[in-house]
């Protein structure tokens, strides 16, 4: 009896958790308004937290307590999120979507900022909120700007450059027809010609872009409505299909992110590779690569002359259900202003967005491909846009992997990507 | 509660067993049965329940949709069955889904989800048999093999994938170690089919340790003399295997088959990092979280919930007819017709008996 | 391996049943040593791969060499450097601590299940089983965002809030647990408690003195499970984890190289073999209780 009776009273205790859980789980029901948020806080100066992915160089300790020193009652607390790009624009969606305060600014990457914006979690940069950009890279600008409207400040940019071997190439490419030409120097030297990413991800979208850009392509106007569509587009991929056929592009390059090809050109296997800026610094210290003192940087080969890049990097936003606003605008321009900017690149290679910089000759002099990336930052064309970027990277991602390959003809290819397009915009 | 103490004295073999199961039922077992199993239903009813019928609710909402005018998202009101049928017809809005959108996926993701399941789950039953069999043996160094074994289950899935993903480079291990003998390298991480065995092939060397450990367990139930029994009688090795071990790791066995089928039918972390769905490997779940990340929660639990409909049939199909039914025999029945499922799914001392005979 | 043949040389002559069965034992011990042996290498050559990348120089990191070359302990430094804001060390304790808890709990509240499921008839058990097992069968991610509104409205998602963690995992544990403990619970040979309380035990007693130790083996198995799959979590911890609670799988995907685009392969493998150290240190100390298990109960003829 004695047994029974603890027994009965163990379950009691669990019985009574049961009800405390459940009135829990109630009190989650109801999704209280706070749909004044936008409005909330404007003036309000207090301290803030800043949320962005994790740092590589340990820029963000120096760069708080930089802020704290200056802003004893209006201190910001640091959030390092994932390393993963997709994960860090979960946990920023959930965190509006439930209309947290948790976060007052915000580090968005290029792409999710029209999204953003269109379901109203960023503050508009406007009147109260203005912010001076002189001086910025034009695109970095435009692409922070949905329906004429300034969401975000860039913070740090991204451009892509092609590496080549200074060794066996003479001067670099200046088009693309130019570098398939010079495709007989790796042939002879028994290394592959040319890659970039073309695995089926994120970065496929970024080098898929930039070929159909580089023959006139435009993915969507400057309405944000697809027009891929083209023979223009068509021309892009099957430049990029006819040379993955013929061997100038070597049949790996499907399974190549950023390390992958970074590591096929430090060991010597390419002649031409597009890349962002990181790999200079790799490639020139890595004490396995084989490529020291043998590479050097070029824009984009284009049609005729030059290329575009996609363009990279990231923006900070303030959060529309932040509290303390003022606080946070005033940070904002912290974050962008030249002397954070220089640092972070003397100290994290993270590319400026305001132009001077890139002609500080000392920096020059220890990042020799600056210039180099000024071009190609200058000239970047933003990937599309649209606040349906999810559902836009997936339309090119699929269908240009399919194209290269030659699993689908380059016109029923855009076809497609434009149909997957316009199937997006109209909500499913 | 007098009924359960009565004497069964020949209690070491089989038959008696079931005549007390009987006697030992009466009406304060159902409270009690209640009240132990209320505590699990607690936990499951707030972490698992409440979403699961917040988002089925939700499946029948429109997301979001985009106003033109301002440019801003604004409610999606009720969409009806709309998010199913964007899934199971492939309606896109008005039009069928062009490839590239994700509704297009749909019956890739569903077939391949399934060639992951049933190729996986059979080389894992297989294996992992053999490897419980050979784990159940005295031999020295017994805890270190059994530690071995398990160190794949215990890196996390998001490490063990990045692992394999780096494996499965093109300038990779595993293609050099390919080279050695001949083989020329593989595009393991978007070609069609090397893409798939890429899968199954982590997902095996992953998972086979869980279900080695579940049989191990299963077969350490085992009598030894049971064995001894067989041999003496002049079984063969497979005579044994079949007639005597398999019954007797049957219900362990059936369970790990059971929740490893739910599990790989659930499958994403491995696609998702080793191919990013590359070469038609795009899994249901990955489906799932893509269709999140873009925007359309409401859509994607009608698809959560068109996965969790075709698990629940696949598993019913297991408790009808795979034999996974013996977990649910109830231990005592009051029908005498049940005494037939007590029997085989108590198959200890019955093959005891039979095979010492 | 001379023994091996010699008998083989001897059995050639004549063969009495004696010899044939020596043979076929030796036959069966080297054959199961084969075995043993590729158990071993399929568990543990991918994991090689992973020790011999984690002792690798970073600038060596594709380096394909299939023995250590340019070892080094920095990416072991790395991922416990807190300067470069890696917190592994804190998170290793957080996951054992989160894992600890939610193994002991699923336990308790998993035998009280199962035992019922296994050993009781009460009004709608079949309905209970079916919840469970259709616990199993919703996709995780679908259940993220209703839990985080949840979650953030009873103010769970700040500070040491462990219970946003360990909460879940045990939900997450609990069917495979009550599955598999009912099986094998099911199986137990129950007269044995019967005895125990012939000989004047209570039910309680006989349970635990008897009964329990008998279910060692199942009891442990689970738990091992359930501690790998708390130890394991990802999908949740990753949005409802704080700086005090951050759990090892969050703290790995904080990882990053030194250069933005570079992939942190060596630390991620570092870490990737610290974090089964814990683990195989429990199934040693387990495996004690689960061969002792089986003794106690004299099952074994």
């Amino acid at each position: 009896m004695a047994l029974r009776l603890t027994k009965r009273r163990t379950l009691g205790v669990l019985a009574g958790a049961v009800s405390v859980a459940l009135v829990a789980a109630g009190c989650g029901g109801g999704d209280d308004g706070g749909n004044s948020a936008a409005s909330q806080g404007a003036d309000a100066r207090g301290p803030i937290t800043y949320v962005q992915g994790k740092d590589n160089s340990n820029l963000l300790g120096p760069m708080a307590e930089k802020w704290n020193a200056a802003h004893p009652n209006e201190k910001v607390t640091v959030k390092e999120q994932s390393d993963q790009a997709d994960q860090q624009h979960d946990d920023l969606v959930q965190n509006f979507q439930a209309k947290s305060d948790a976060y007052d600014v915000v580090s968005v990457d290029v792409v999710w900022t029209a999204e953003f914006a269109a379901k109203g979690w960023l503050t508009p940069l406007k009147d109260k909120f203005a912010l001076p950009t002189d001086g910025f890279l034009e695109p970095t600008i435009k692409a922070a700007t949905y329906n004429n409207t300034l969401y975000a400040a860039p913070t740090s940019s991204d451009g892509a450059m092609l590496y080549y071997r200074s060794d066996l190439v003479k001067t670099p490419p200046k088009t693309i027809d130019e570098m398939w030409s010079m495709c007989s120097i790796a042939k002879k030297n028994g290394m592959d010609c040319f890659a970039g990413q073309f695995a089926k991800y994120e970065g496929l979208t970024c080098n898929a872009t930039e070929w159909m850009n580089a023959y006139g392509a435009k993915v969507v106007d400057d309405a944000g409505k697809p027009t891929v569509d083209s023979p223009e587009a068509a021309k892009g991929l099957q430049a990029l299909a006819d040379n993955y056929k013929n061997g100038n592009i070597p049949k790996q390059a499907i399974t190549f992110q950023e390390e992958q090809s970074r590591q096929a050109f430090q060991d010597g296997k390419l002649l031409f590779l597009r890349n962002w800026p990181y790999v200079y610094n790799l490639a020139s210290t890595d004490a396995s690569s084989k490529v020291k003192g043998k590479f050097k940087v070029a824009p984009l080969p284009g049609v005729d002359g030059p290329g575009t890049s996609t363009l990279g990097g990231h923006m900070a936003a303030i959060s529309a259900f932040s509290k303390n606003k003022a606080t946070a605008l005033d940070f904002l321009k912290f974050l962008t202003s030249e002397e954070q900017q220089k640092t972070n690149m003397e100290k994290g290679s993270l590319a400026p967005v305001i132009g001077s910089i890139y002609d500080d000759q000392a920096l020059v002099a220890k990042y020799p491909y600056l210039p180099v990336l000024k071009e190609s930052i200058a000239n970047a064309v933003s990937r599309p846009v649209t606040p349906f970027y999810p559902k836009v990277t997936e339309a090119i991602q699929t269908n240009a992997f399919a194209a290269i390959q030659g699993q689908k003809t380059p016109q029923q290819a855009v076809k497609d990507m434009q149909a997957a397009m316009q199937a997006a915009s109209g909500g499913n | 509660m007098s009924a359960v103490t009565e004497p069964t004295k020949t209690s070491a073999t089989g038959a008696p067993r079931k005549q007390r199961k009987d006697k030992g039922l009466n009406a304060g077992q159902g409270r009690a049965g209640l009240l132990l199993v209320a505590p699990t239903m607690l936990f499951l009813a707030v972490i698992i329940i409440y979403p699961l019928i917040n988002a089925v609710v939700l499946s029948f909402e429109k997301d979001e949709g985009l106003d033109p005018a301002t440019g801003m998202f604004v409610a999606g009101g009720s969409a009806g069955v709309s998010n199913y049928t964007h899934w199971l017809l492939q309606r896109c809005g008005d039009v069928s889904c062009p490839p590239g959108t994700l509704g297009n996926q749909f019956y890739s993701a569903f077939w391949v989800t399934l060639f992951f399941t049933v190729v996986s789950v059979v080389i894992e039953v297989i294996l992992g048999m053999w490897f419980a069999m050979i784990m159940n043996r005295d031999f020295k160094g017994r805890a270190l093999v059994r530690a071995a074994i398990l160190v794949p289950w215990a890196i996390p899935t998001a490490v063990t994938a990045k692992l394999w993903y780096f494996i499965f480079a093109y300038d990779g291990i595993a293609n050099k170690l390919l080279g050695v003998v001949g083989i020329n390298p593989q595009l393991w991480t978007s070609d069609p089919w090397a893409a798939k065995f890429a899968i199954v092939i982590a997902d095996v060397w992953k998972t086979t340790p869980f279900m080695a450990l579940l049989i191990l367990a299963g077969l350490q139930l085992i009598p030894g003399d049971v064995y001894e029994a067989s041999q003496i009688d002049g079984a063969s090795k497979w005579q044994t295997f079949t007639k005597i071990t398999l019954p007797l790791v049957k219900t362990p066995l059936m369970v790990a088959v059971l929740f490893r089928t739910l599990d790989v039918l659930r499958i994403y972390d491995l696609p998702a990092i080793l191919t990013g769905g590359a070469g038609g490997t795009t899994s249901l779940s990955m489906l799932v979280i893509k269709q999140i990340r873009q925007g359309g929660f409401n859509n994607a639990s009608a698809l959560s919930t068109i996965v969790f409909l075709l698990i629940a049939f696949v598993a019913f199909l297991f408790i009808k007819f795979g034999g996974a039914d013996v977990i649910q025999r109830p231990p005592s029945s009051k029908k005498p017709k049940k005494d037939a499922d007590t029997q085989t799914g108590n198959p200890v001392a019955a093959n005891a008996t039979s095979t010492g005979a | 391996m001379s023994a091996a043949t010699s008998t083989t040389t001897t059995g050639a002559g004549s063969t009495t049943p004696q010899e044939i069965t020596q043979r076929s034992d030796r036959g069966q011990k080297i054959r199961m040593y084969l075995g043993l042996a590729l158990i071993v290498i399929w568990g543990l050559a991918p994991f090689y791969w992973m020790v011999v990348t984690a002792f690798r120089d970073v600038q060596f990191t594709f380096d394909t060499t299939p023995w250590p070359t340019h070892i080094t302990l920095d990416n072991f430094r790395t991922a416990f450097s807190t300067e470069r804001g890696n917190h592994f060390g804190a998170a290793l304790v957080h996951s054992i601590i989160i894992g600890i808890v939610t193994t002991a709990v699923a336990m308790v509240v998993g035998v009280f299940a199962s035992y019922a499921l296994a050993r009781l008839n009460f009004p709608g058990k079949y309905i209970v089983l079916g919840i469970i097992l259709g616990s199993s069968m919703f996709p995780g991610v679908a259940l993220v965002t209703p839990l985080f509104k949840l979650f953030r409205d009873i103010g769970w998602l700040t500070g040491a809030n462990y219970q946003a963690l360990i909460i879940p995992n045990i939900s997450f544990a609990l069917p495979l647990t009550i599955y598999t403990l009912t099986a094998f619970l099911a199986e137990m040979p129950w007269e044995l408690e019967e005895s125990a309380r012939i000989d004047g035990a209570t039910q309680g007693q006989a349970f635990r003195k008897i009964m329990l130790p008998l279910a060692a083996p199942g009891l442990f198995t689970t738990a091992i499970l359930a501690f790998i799959a708390s130890w394991n979590e990802y999908l949740l911890a990753q949005q409802f984890s704080t700086k005090q609670t951050q759990t090892v799988t969050v703290a790995i995907a904080q990882f990053t190289g030194a250069q933005p685009h570079q992939e942190p392969y060596t630390a991620v493998m570092a870490a990737g073999t610290i974090v089964t150290v814990p683990l195989i240190i429990m199934v040693l100390i387990f495996q004690r209780a689960i061969v002792s298990g089986l003794t106690a109960g004299g099952v074994k003829g």
